[in-house]
């Protein structure tokens, strides 16, 4: 998994337009007037639903894309802001509820959540490869088995129902026009950081140790505690979007954090793509599209099916998912395009 | 390049680099290391010669922390480093290169050696990118002119050639001040310019900063070291100058004789 950076690495000089990229100007836009086009179903099963889902891929991007660790824990993490959100604030299953109010809740739910991705990281350096993928999973069973059957802090098996957004600045944030505005501005706000971030000290230290460890401590760096450090970072992400998760559900149970839910966000990047930022967010609205109308053609018991059809696609005909398949494609057209001008 | 200077220096300040009591290192049944005695002035130029599989590169790996021995204690300036973690010796100013290439195949030449910079400050988490004006930037700049690479900035490690990547080891080690550089075989696959190159860049080296050299080419070794020590079975079993070494029968029959005769 060689990371170049597509887009961004044009990054330099040149004005603001130059700098930000056509291809990032359109998208900024389409994405701003979508929903003049688009039904309340649309605006949020479909457009929220993608951006929280493409956040959740991005956690897990950029640990496995930026840092070799492919993690099945990101739902957990998002899980634990989630209860977070149902325990400290308001929720309808009358078990705990503090009623704190959303200014507090948020950036403490979001804090657990990357405590929660530290600690977990934590355990998971130790390993590598299929093993960090093994012991993560193992993580995300136990703690699903364990939300399941505790009723003190996690009301068991049906969870907390009646979480809902805040209404604040004269906005009902859970309403369908302002929520994918919420979505969109956070998601944007990861990626933008992400995309940054990755040409930080930081960010190579991450690819660095990605590439040879043994040379990372060799030139001074303790290469354990950065790879904690990059669960933090992914779990501040992750946290966000399990804030947005629950407010868009208006639930979370264990069923949320489930296996099954562990599986598809690894889905939703390896079908987007790992090598850049805006891969997940693909992959989430792909897996989105999917989920809403083909199960509706092909019935829930196929459908597994052709995600994994398509999964397995992908995993044969283009690694690094969508976005390298564009990439390939990309030279032919540009070709295409000289040929009539000359 | 002359022995007194080496003696003078020893005299002078009293340190030694490095100070080796009985470093052993077993693989299995195995003895790659068998007890090992040895010290290094601060600032000595000092080559290590011997046979394949005569555990020089272990000896390295031992020093480094990239695995510990398995007897013995090693001390870096006086201070006991037998088990401290690899990274921990390089901010002491301990630095080394390897045998094959230990390179960030994904990041450009510039990024890894502002990597290899950073690493030994404080902003090792920045979350900000740095500035071309940033101290490190800076530094990684003087070392690319170094190692004759300011050609190669911002290509992908992934793309040099081989020689080039030799050169980028060298420049990964000589980043962020360092006291004592240990090189293995920097000029293993390298053509006749490359090692003239690589001779001017290790003779260039400020003369605060010592360094042990593994090295089969005879002529590099005695061209960039004041002593040379000679190695055999995971033993050091001579220690000399450059012409004594080159003269002594029984270096010649073990170690020139079966490579020239
Ligand atoms: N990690 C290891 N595990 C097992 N055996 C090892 C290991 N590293 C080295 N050895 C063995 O230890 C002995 C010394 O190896 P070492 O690499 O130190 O030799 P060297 O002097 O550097 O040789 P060369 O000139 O070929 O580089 C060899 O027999 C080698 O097979
Ligand atoms: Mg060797």
């Amino acid at each position: 998994m060689a990371t170049t950076d597509l887009p961004a690495a044009s990054a330099a000089k040149g004005n603001w337009f130059e700098r930000i990229g056509a291809g990032h100007f359109l998208l900024a836009v389409a994405l701003l007037v979508y929903p003049a086009v688009a039904s309340d179903f649309f605006l949020t099963q479909i457009g929220g639903y993608s951006l929280v889902l493409g956040m959740l891929a991005l956690s897990l991007m950029m640990l496995a894309g930026y840092g070799g660790m492919v993690s099945l824990a990101q739902i957990t993490v998002a899980g634990v802001a989630g209860y977070a959100v149902a325990i400290f604030g308001e929720n309808g299953a009358n078990v705990l509820g503090f009623g704190w109010p959303w200014w507090i809740v948020v950036p403490w739910a979001v804090l657990l959540a990357s405590i929660a991705s530290a600690l977990i990281g934590w355990i998971a350096v130790r390993t590598q490869g299929i093993y960090t993928i093994m012991i993560t999973l193992a993580i995300a069973t136990a703690i699903f088995y364990f939300a399941q059957q505790n009723y003190a802090i996690f009301n068991g098996f049906s969870g907390f129902a009646g979480v809902r957004a805040p209404q604040f600045w004269g906005v009902d944030w859970r309403a369908p026009l302002p929520f994918y505005y919420l979505c969109l501005g956070i998601a944007v706000l990861a990626y933008v950081a992400v995309l940054y971030g990755a040409r930080s000290t930081f960010g190579l230290t991450l690819q660095a140790v990605r590439d040879n460890p043994r040379r990372m401590r060799a030139i001074g760096y303790d290469v354990t505690a950065h790879k904690v450090f990059a669960w933090f970072i992914a779990g501040i992400v992750a946290g966000l979007a399990g804030v947005l998760m629950v407010w868009f559900n208006g639930r979370i149970s264990p069923g949320t954090i489930g296996v099954g839910a562990a599986i598809n966000i690894l889905i939703i990047a390896v079908i987007g793509g790992m090598r850049h930022p805006i891969g997940p967010f693909i992959g989430a609205v792909v897996v989105v599209l999917m989920q809403t109308f083909a199960i509706d053609i092909v019935g829930a018991q196929r459908f597994n099916t052709l995600i994994g059809l398509v999964f397995l696609a992908i995993v044969f005909f283009s690694p690094d998912g969508i976005l390298g398949l564009w990439e390939r494609i990309k030279p032919h057209l540009a070709q295409e395009g000289l040929r009539p001008g000359g | 390049m002359a022995e007194n200077s080496v003696a003078s220096r020893l005299q002078g300040t009293g340190a030694f680099a490095l100070e080796l009591e009985g470093v052993g290192r077993q693989f299995g049944a195995l003895v790659a290391l068998a007890g090992i005695d040895m010290r290094i002035a601060a600032g000595e130029r000092r080559a290590v010669l011997g046979s394949n599989g005569a555990g020089k590169t272990t000896l390295f790996n031992t020093i480094t922390g990239d695995f510990l021995p398995t007897s013995g204690r090693i001390r870096f300036f006086g201070e006991d480093i037998t088990t401290l973690p690899a990274h921990e010796r390089i901010r002491r100013g301990l630095r080394r290169t390897y045998q094959i290439s230990q390179l960030f195949k994904g990041l450009s030449v510039i990024d890894s050696i502002f990597l290899a910079c950073r690493g030994v400050s404080r902003r090792r988490f920045s979350l900000l990118r740095p500035a071309a004006t940033d101290v490190n930037m800076v530094q990684a700049q003087s070392i690319l002119h170094a190692v004759h690479l300011e050609a190669e900035r911002d290509i992908l490690v992934a793309t040099l050639s081989h020689g080039q990547q030799r050169q980028l080891e060298i420049a990964l080690a000589l980043a962020g001040a360092p006291r004592f550089i240990l090189f293995d075989e920097p000029a293993a696959g390298l053509s006749p310019t490359e090692r003239r190159d690589l001779v001017a860049i290790l003779n260039a080296l400020p003369k605060h900063i010592g360094y042990v050299i593994i090295e089969h080419d005879l002529d590099v070794a005695l061209r960039v070291s004041e002593r040379v020590s000679m190695m055999h079975n995971g033993r050091l079993f001579k220690e000399g100058t450059p012409e004594e070494i080159e003269n002594d029968p029984e270096v010649q029959e073990i170690y020139l004789g079966g490579r020239h005769g």
